[in-house]
């Protein structure tokens, strides 16, 4: 029997608190377990369209994200197969990142498309905070993530092998421990933008608001191709 | 209601509607574009903003020169490794460090990898649905559909009305579906779109194929850089090591790789040849009649060159990409260019966010200041964090204004090629003369949106020949026994002299780069980027002349202005990338996706 391709994905940007959720918990596999030859454990970061050919070789693909989709704050959920697109790219928060809905759109305009998906998402708690980590309830979904991945798995007969002392396969730069311990502190670093902009006599902060009578046409092309 | 005659001869009308359109770009955002519409709908006016500022150049100080390159190719992912590229040329000038030939070869091959693939995903992936409109294409008929495939490029194989009814299927499953994907946001219903659906599935079905085949070229930049986005440069060569034999040497590169790299330059080629140029010149022929975006395209035109041919000569004559300047619409003169002169190449702030000691005087990098000064005109609308309308008589975009001897310029495939051909550069001259040939247009028809579309197709054709060039001369340096591919004899800072200063310069995908830095005792004292879209997109000046996106704006009828895909079209002719030229003020990045017709 010819072994199916499996690719566990992890997407999202460490450096927006929750939105690194599924990096964070790639990074976890990677430390814990060593897989057959046939199973790749990948972070997708931001990359967008430069997934699209990972994707298109997967016959089973799983996804882990952060899934802003109005559920309550850190709870975990599995979506499959074709729901999977419409509980996507909800946020964007990379300028050029390609929702990955646009990721699975394009594998399957190009006609390769995984027999199975699943997309364990845990809904994000903060996304607006920059250089910061996962919130603690966020945090504590990571094992249960694993976990349904590992079941997952283990209905198609793979089953990876634990690794007693945990090892660093990922970047060490992108640990997250040393990405919390190193973060400055909030006097040090000015965390809304550039100080000598931002702090500028003549500047106030407010929300930015709809423009009164505006129409509204969607001419926003960022992360759709 | 105000007119305004510019120094460089347009008449701006501030009267009629204001439409503006934020964001422009559809990958690197944080552009935004006014204009003022008259009651034929016909642009008057005509502001173009970058709405972040870069800073870069402040994060560089005081770091070490030899790492400069990591930092500055983060400036964008998409024309990645192209500052990179710059920033080590610039070093090796201030410290003239050659390099060996090899090393020269590998660089310029990465560089026209780079032209190629970014040429290729603009032209399908970032600017074909401005002209295509892919739901058209579910009407298309299959059969009709292969004639005219089999008509404008005879030599490809994947021409059959099965291949295109396959396609057709997937297309029409996936909208009704209910998404549209990457073809969402689109005006479909708009008059401005002008194929017949035959040519629509022609060309999305190249838009797959395209988005297919771009990650095979940039195998050619992984194996040489170990990787991309942002691959890997060194001061003095590249940090790649050859081994033909390919063993005892772990990561080197080896005969296998030589080998792969050579079949992805066979395919770019036949990829261009038989796909690119065809799509190009069939898609032009039903837009003949549009004719709008020249903008300085006809008058003030520049380029840096590029790709020299011997290594560690950057004189014009060496270089096989065009340098020179033309103005005043005169081009039977092509002038020579330095970037070390102080009176050719200066950048203005009047109309930017920044402040000079003296704002209305322009400086040389070299000199250059970067000093974030965000201050509003009194007749801007809105609030500070939510503008609504700009005041372009007062400062207006993070992008500074650089001019060359005073005058706003235009950089990118389109300057390249103009200024080739006023210089008579054979294998430009050739090329263009084709596509005038076939399209029965004037020259004057290059001075056009479609003429850079069409430049950009041009360039992306001799890149993919001159891959091949130098992948030739990289072998035959190799089997003559040469493997040499860094030069690290001057690599300690102490061989280094304490206080100089270096330039760089490349031809980026979208234009003439440079980078300008003064290394004191062994760090980085200044560093200025001046970039493709800084030329481009730049605001008007301190005389009061308009930049290139600005001016390509100008005396466009658009449509509808609620679906501005004219303005659109010009804008991204240009292939704008915006994160060069400018971080984000807004402080919770609210995207602003709305245009307000007023």
């Amino acid at each position: 029997m010819i072994k199916p391709n499996v690719l566990l994905l992890g997407i999202g940007n460490l450096l927006w608190a929750d939105e690194g959720f599924g990096v964070r918990v790639v990074e976890q596999l990677l430390k814990s377990y060593v897989f057959p030859e046939n199973v790749t454990v990948m972070d997708g970061g931001t990359q967008g369209i430069y997934l699209v050919e990972h994707v298109q070789q997967a016959d089973i693909l799983i996804v882990f994200d952060a899934i802003d989709f109005g559920f309550p704050a850190g709870s975990l959920h599995q979506i499959h197969d074709d729901d999977v697109p419409n509980f996507l790219g909800a946020k964007k928060m990379s300028l050029h990142q390609t929702g990955f809905q646009e990721v699975l759109a394009m594998a399957q305009l190009l006609g390769e498309y995984p027999k199975q998906l699943l997309l364990i998402g845990v809904q994000p708690v903060e996304l607006e905070d920059f250089g910061g980590s996962l919130r603690p309830v966020v945090k504590a979904q990571i094992k249960p993530a694993m976990t349904l991945a590992l079941n997952y798995l283990q209905t198609f007969g793979i089953e990876p092998l634990e690794i007693a002392d945990m090892v660093t396969l990922a970047d060490p730069m992108l640990d997250i421990a040393r990405y919390e311990n190193e973060r400055p502190s909030e006097t040090v670093a000015c965390r809304l933008g550039d100080e000598r902009v931002i702090f500028a006599p003549d500047i106030k902060i407010t929300p930015p608001q709809t423009l009164d009578g505006a129409v509204a046409v969607p001419v926003d092309f960022r992360g759709k191709y | 209601m105000t007119a305004i005659i510019t120094p460089n001869g347009y008449n701006l009308d501030t009267g009629g509607r204001r439409i503006v359109v934020d964001p422009v770009t559809r990958i690197e955002g944080h552009m935004r574009c006014e204009v003022n519409i008259d009651e034929n709908n016909i642009i008057r006016n005509a502001v173009s903003s970058g709405t972040m500022w870069r800073g870069l150049e402040v994060i560089l100080k005081g770091r070490d020169p030899r790492d400069a390159w990591a930092f500055v190719q983060r400036i964008c992912g998409v024309c990645t490794g192209t500052h990179a590229l710059t920033s080590v040329r610039a070093v090796e000038d201030a410290l003239k460090i050659s390099i060996p030939e090899n090393a020269n070869s590998i660089r310029n091959i990465m560089q026209l990898t780079l032209q190629v693939q970014d040429h290729l995903v603009h032209f399908y992936h970032l600017h074909a649905l401005d002209w295509v409109n892919p739901v058209n294409a579910l009407k298309a008929d299959s059969q009709a559909t292969s004639e005219l495939q089999q008509k404008i490029s005879p030599h490809n194989p994947k021409s059959s009305a099965g291949y295109f009814r396959d396609v057709q299927t997937r297309i029409r499953k996936f909208v009704e579906s209910g998404q549209l994907g990457p073809f969402k946001n689109g005006y479909w219903t708009n008059p401005a779109y002008l194929l017949p659906p035959e040519a629509d599935l022609m060309a999305v079905t190249h838009y797959l194929e395209a988005l297919d085949f771009q990650k095979d070229i940039m195998k050619i930049r992984t194996i040489f850089g170990g990787k991309d986005p942002h691959p890997n440069w060194l001061v003095g060569g590249v940090p790649c090591a050859i081994n033909v034999d390919g063993v005892g040497a772990v990561g080197a590169i080896n005969m296998e790789r030589l080998n792969l790299i050579s079949s992805l330059i066979d395919q770019s080629i036949t990829f261009i040849d038989q796909v690119y140029i065809p799509d190009l010149l069939a898609i032009a022929g039903f837009y003949k009649g549009w004719l709008y975006g020249g903008g300085l395209s006809g008058t003030s035109l520049l380029s840096y060159g590029d790709i020299p041919d011997k290594a560690n000569d950057y004189s014009a004559s060496n270089l096989l990409m065009p340098r020179g300047a033309i103005i005043n619409g005169d081009l039977s003169k092509v002038h020579e260019v330095d970037l070390r002169d102080p009176e050719q190449i200066q950048e203005f702030v009047p109309h930017s966010w920044y402040a000079y000691p003296d704002d209305l005087k322009g400086l040389h990098p070299w000199d250059g200041i970067t000093e974030p000064h965000f201050k509003l005109g009194n007749k801007t609308k809105g609030t500070k964090t939510n503008i609504q309308e700009l005041d372009e008589n007062a400062k207006y975009s993070w992008i500074k204004a650089p001019r060359w001897r005073g005058h706003a310029m235009e950089v990118g495939p389109l300057a390249r090629y103009v200024i080739g051909y006023a210089q008579g550069n054979k294998e430009i001259t050739e090329q263009i003369n084709f596509v005038l040939k076939t399209l029965d247009v004037p020259v004057t028809a290059l001075f056009s949106t479609l003429g850079r579309t069409a430049a950009r197709g041009l360039e992306a054709q001799w890149a993919a020949g001159k891959m091949r060039y130098f992948m030739d001369k990289l072998v035959t340096n190799i089997k003559a026994g040469d493997l040499a591919t860094a030069n690290v004899t001057k690599w300690q800072t102490d061989t280094w002299d304490s206080h100089v200063k270096g330039v760089g310069f490349t031809e980026a995908p979208r234009g003439a780069l440079g980078h300008w830095l003064v290394i004191k005792d062994a760090k980085i004292e200044n560093y200025q980027c001046v970039v493709p879209t800084t030329w481009n997109g730049s605001p008007r000046d301190e005389a009061g002349n308009i930049g290139a996106f600005e001016a390509a704006l100008m005396n466009t009828k658009v449509e509808r202005p609620e679906e501005p895909v004219e303005i659109l079209r010009t804008l991204h002719s240009f292939d704008p990338c915006l994160a060069c030229s400018t971080h984000v003020i807004s402080p919770d990045g609210t995207e602003l996706t709305q245009v307000k017709v007023r």
